[in-house]
């Protein structure tokens, strides 16, 4: 007999998001995605000066913050036909580059870790064997026997107070579970170094982004923190830098490879199959030649095959969907209008719509990203890769996982901050032969279209705009987590993390551990997911709720 | 008035000097418009035995103030969690989902009731009965009438919760209200604002200590900003203000003058109407703010900001 399980909120992710899955004999037989949440984002900029809509797409996401304003400017740039001078383009790499170290560190040790690690169980270990193990995983940092010992007194004293915050009725105990007691203590110490180490890593935004969340240094054309490129802000960056990256080094990837030693099961659980990568860090101004991370589309896991994006060849689906109509459409030419109306996993239950590339839905995101330039044969990748694979014992197919993802994720992150250290020199160099511009000038075109594509923490995204009257007339976004996190399409498809739920084992439908693991493994971000196009009409929407 | 051992030895073990700590102190005492002997009873009043129970909604929102909450730096985040507020309740962070998580809600509120902040991100949409958000199959709007009149106070944090934010821009699709215009009668209870797209984390942390310190909130303005912080505008605070004065502008991004830090008012700058302290506490650990990286100020503490203070690069 197959039962219902609905986790809602589901908790440590960005936004509101649902997840309803069918359990038959102690596994997963089928799931739905639903995101909950709708702020019409495209209504509220239709109309208004292109070189705003930064501002405002910026505010789709507060944690994946900067990434709708760099591909808004880029959108916005490609319209009015302008590029932005070099040092401007090393800028907005750079932080783009520490929007990715910032948000998987992030990622890892708030919003995944409690998935696999039992901090309660932390309170049993023996803080000199939590020592040794540390020194054999990672030789840096705090791993002494006192510095353990002192987290541990730390937590049983806030266990103790009887007010336990945000460990309240987690899956403590949970058989799923399968750290030991040293390991789940380094890692809540590490837990507690992150929560640190990711306020130190975002002021490298600040340096040449004024803050962060929601930085305030681009404009279209280039950027505004002229006064900014001068040796003491650029050796704050680098001294930043450098301390995020030692961690990157010293903790993240040897704390994920360790514990993914423990759940080695999880490298056969929570794969899907198509997987597409619009690539990042323009190195040049020929896109996407120039681009460190590459682009392209890879179909039915097929590694050693990476076909070049058409980006011509993405629709959007609504059947599934609170919107009216049923078409499919290009990003371009979308229309659509919120229809909210009772959830019903046979008919409407999302406000997110499902993009599909060539009519299959695709996984995007840093495993995206790290298969693509695998299969591309990009050295970095490959080698961490295939090193990773080596230390875990296990083989290729282990990347198409829940695992696998989390792996590529802390991968990623130390290809990209190794790669920063060149865009600072490359910075310097120029500043050193007097090449200072960070701005090029344009007119506003009367009507004009353009594209923005980045590569973003969590994948591809994708910005349309069209100008009339010099004013937005339509402004389009198709982002991460509407690819990942999207419902069925039209021809019934499942999105990737309906398709990666299904086969997940359940132990204890009352506490499902298991499919926070797999949703959490795609990062999710549901305020970017949820947004309309132009609904050319300003009439207000019927609702039909049942 | 001397900070009590036991702190010393707390914060030693977190690796903070005493040293250290004081001057954080000081710095809140001062964003607090405090005598600096005030810094060692801050001292105490954040790392105090009893935690105050926090309950923390996140509604129509970008997690963006959450996330600001994240940079706080002395105290840092994890000290904020583990030593001085009982997060009873958010999100972002909490361990347990679904079913558990909302247990933990309704069990701290019954516990609790009359005696815990409730801290509001985001908006609350107000159309269709509050259709267009749903957790746990309860509207945004459902829950905010449930919970916030529970609390002792209500915190905004955030221009959305404050006053609609982003959500509630025109033509505002979804009838997003910040806590108090949509919940209206129904909110007999303080609130305190603090906007800001997102606001800096020493705002609120600032307010959080004023109420342990003082057992009351801090004085507002008549938005019900805290004064401390939203006293004063930001132009005059902000330190390129003798160029305002000498007529010396910037026109064009890159140029010379933007070079020089010349004043951006020419540019689109919304500082001479936008009530914050940015200028002189900054963000990330002091480390900027929008006008020092040349950008201007696009005014985002102040109602409506984003359709009064728009086009944000045309100058007022």
């Amino acid at each position: 007999m197959a039962q219902r399980i609905v986790v809602d909120p589901i908790t440590r992710i960005e936004g509101h998001l649902r997840i309803e899955v069918e359990v038959a004999n102690g596994k997963v037989t089928n799931a739905w995605s639903s995101s909950t949440l709708f702020r019409g984002l495209e209504i509220i900029l239709k109309g208004r000066d292109p070189r705003d809509a930064w501002l405002f797409t910026q505010r789709a996401c507060g944690v994946c913050t900067y990434v709708h304003g760099l591909a808004s400017i880029r959108c916005v740039e490609d319209a009015v036909g302008v590029t932005a001078p070099p040092n401007a383009r090393l800028i907005r790499n750079l932080l783009m580059g520490v929007q990715i170290l910032h948000d998987h560190l992030v990622h890892f040790y708030h919003l995944h870790a409690l998935d696999w690690v039992d901090v309660v169980s932390a309170l049993q270990a023996d803080p000199v064997k939590a020592s040794q193990i540390a020194n054999q995983v990672s030789p840096a940092g705090k791993s002494g026997p006192s510095d353990f010992k002192a987290v541990q007194q730390r937590l049983q004293k806030f266990v103790d107070s009887g007010q336990l915050g945000l460990f309240t009725n987690g899956y403590w105990g949970h058989p799923a579970y399968k750290l030991p007691p040293e390991v789940n203590l380094i890692a809540t110490a590490h837990y507690l170094e992150a929560l640190r180490q990711q306020a130190r890593t975002a002021r490298m935004h600040a340096v040449f982004g004024a803050k962060n969340p929601h930085l305030q240094s681009l404009v279209v054309g280039g950027v505004s923190c002229v006064a900014d490129l001068n040796p003491d802000r650029i050796s704050e960056f680098l001294y930043l830098w450098k301390e995020t990256k030692d961690f990157i080094d010293n903790v993240y990837l040897p704390d994920v490879l360790a514990v993914a030693g423990f759940y080695k099961d999880w490298g056969a659980i929570g794969g899907t199959s198509n997987f597409l990568a619009y690539g990042e860090f323009p190195q040049g101004e020929k896109e996407p030649e120039s681009l460190f991370l590459p682009r392209g589309a890879i179909f039915k896991r097929q590694l050693g095959k990476v076909d070049a994006v058409d980006v011509d060849k993405i629709v959007e689906h609504v059947k599934y969907s609170w919107y009216e109509g049923d078409k499919a459409l290009h990003p371009s030419v979308g229309e659509t209008k919120p229809a909210p109306s009772k959830l019903d996993t046979a008919k409407e239950y999302s406000w997110t719509k499902a993009p599909r590339y060539m009519d299959e839905a695709m996984e995007v995101g840093p495993l995206a990203r790290v298969l693509v330039a695998y299969g591309r044969g990009h050295e970095p990748t490959r080698k961490l890769v295939d090193d990773a694979l080596k230390q875990l014992d296990v083989p290729a197919e282990a990347l198409f996982s829940t695992l696998g993802r989390t792996a590529g994720r802390a991968i990623e992150t130390k290809i990209i901050a190794d790669a920063m250290e060149g865009w600072i020199m490359e910075l310097v160099e120029n500043i050193k032969r007097g090449e200072n511009r960070t701005f090029a000038s344009y007119e506003m075109p009367q009507e004009a279209a353009g594209m923005g594509l980045n590569d973003v923490p969590r994948g591809a995204l994708g910005h349309w705009i069209e100008i009339k009257g010099q004013k937005i007339a339509n402004y389009q976004m198709v982002v991460p987590s509407t690819w990942n996190l999207g419902p069925r399409c039209a021809a019934g498809k499942p999105g990737p993390v309906e398709e990666a739920l299904i086969g997940t084992p359940i132990a204890d439908p009352k506490r499902p551990v298991e499919i926070l693991r797999t949703v959490h493994s795609f990062d999710p971000c549901i305020a970017c997911a949820v947004h309309v196009i132009d609904p050319r009409t300003n009439e207000v929407y019927k609702f039909k709720v049942a | 008035m001397s900070c009590d051992k036991s702190i010393d030895r707390r914060l030693a073990e977190k690796g903070v000097s005493r040293r250290e700590f004081l001057k954080f102190c000081t710095m809140v005492s001062a964003t607090m418009g405090l005598a600096p002997s005030f810094a060692p009873k801050i001292a105490q009043a954040i790392t105090g035995s009893q935690r105050l129970p926090v309950v923390y909604l996140s509604f129509a929102e970008c997690t963006g103030c959450t996330e600001g909450l994240l940079r706080s730096t002395y105290p840092w985040f994890d000290e904020l969690l583990l030593e001085t507020l009982s997060l009873e309740y958010n999100e972002t962070v909490f361990a347990a989902a679904g079913e558990q998580a909302e247990k933990a809600l309704h069990d701290a509120v019954t516990k609790y009731e009359g005696q815990f902040l409730c801290v509001v991100a985001g908006a609350i949409p107000t159309a269709g009965d509050g259709i267009y958000g749903m957790i746990a199959g309860k509207t945004m709007l459902e829950i905010a009438r449930d919970i916030c009149p529970k609390s002792m106070a209500v915190i905004c944090i955030g221009t959305c919760a404050s006053f609609g934010g982003v959500a509630a821009a025109a033509p505002n699709p979804t009838g997003a209200k910040g806590v108090e215009d949509a919940l209206g009668e129904a909110l007999p209870k303080p609130v305190v604002k603090i906007p800001g797209c997102p606001p800096n984390p020493i705002n609120f942390v600032g307010t959080v200590v004023n109420y342990l310190l003082f057992g009351k909130l801090p004085e507002l303005d008549a938005y019900k900003r805290p004064l401390f912080a939203y006293g004063k505008t930001i132009h005059d605070q902000c330190p390129r203000r003798s160029h305002f004065e000498n007529g010396e502008f910037v026109e064009e991004w890159g140029s010379k003058e933007a070079e020089m830090g010349w004043c951006l008012y020419n540019m689109g700058c919304k500082g001479p109407e936008t009530y914050n302290n940015c200028p002189t506490v900054k963000f990330n650990d002091g480390t900027s703010w929008p006008v020092q990286a040349g950008h201007p100020c696009i005014g985002c503490s102040e109602p409506d900001f984003w359709d009064t203070m728009s086009p944000f690069y045309k100058a007022l």
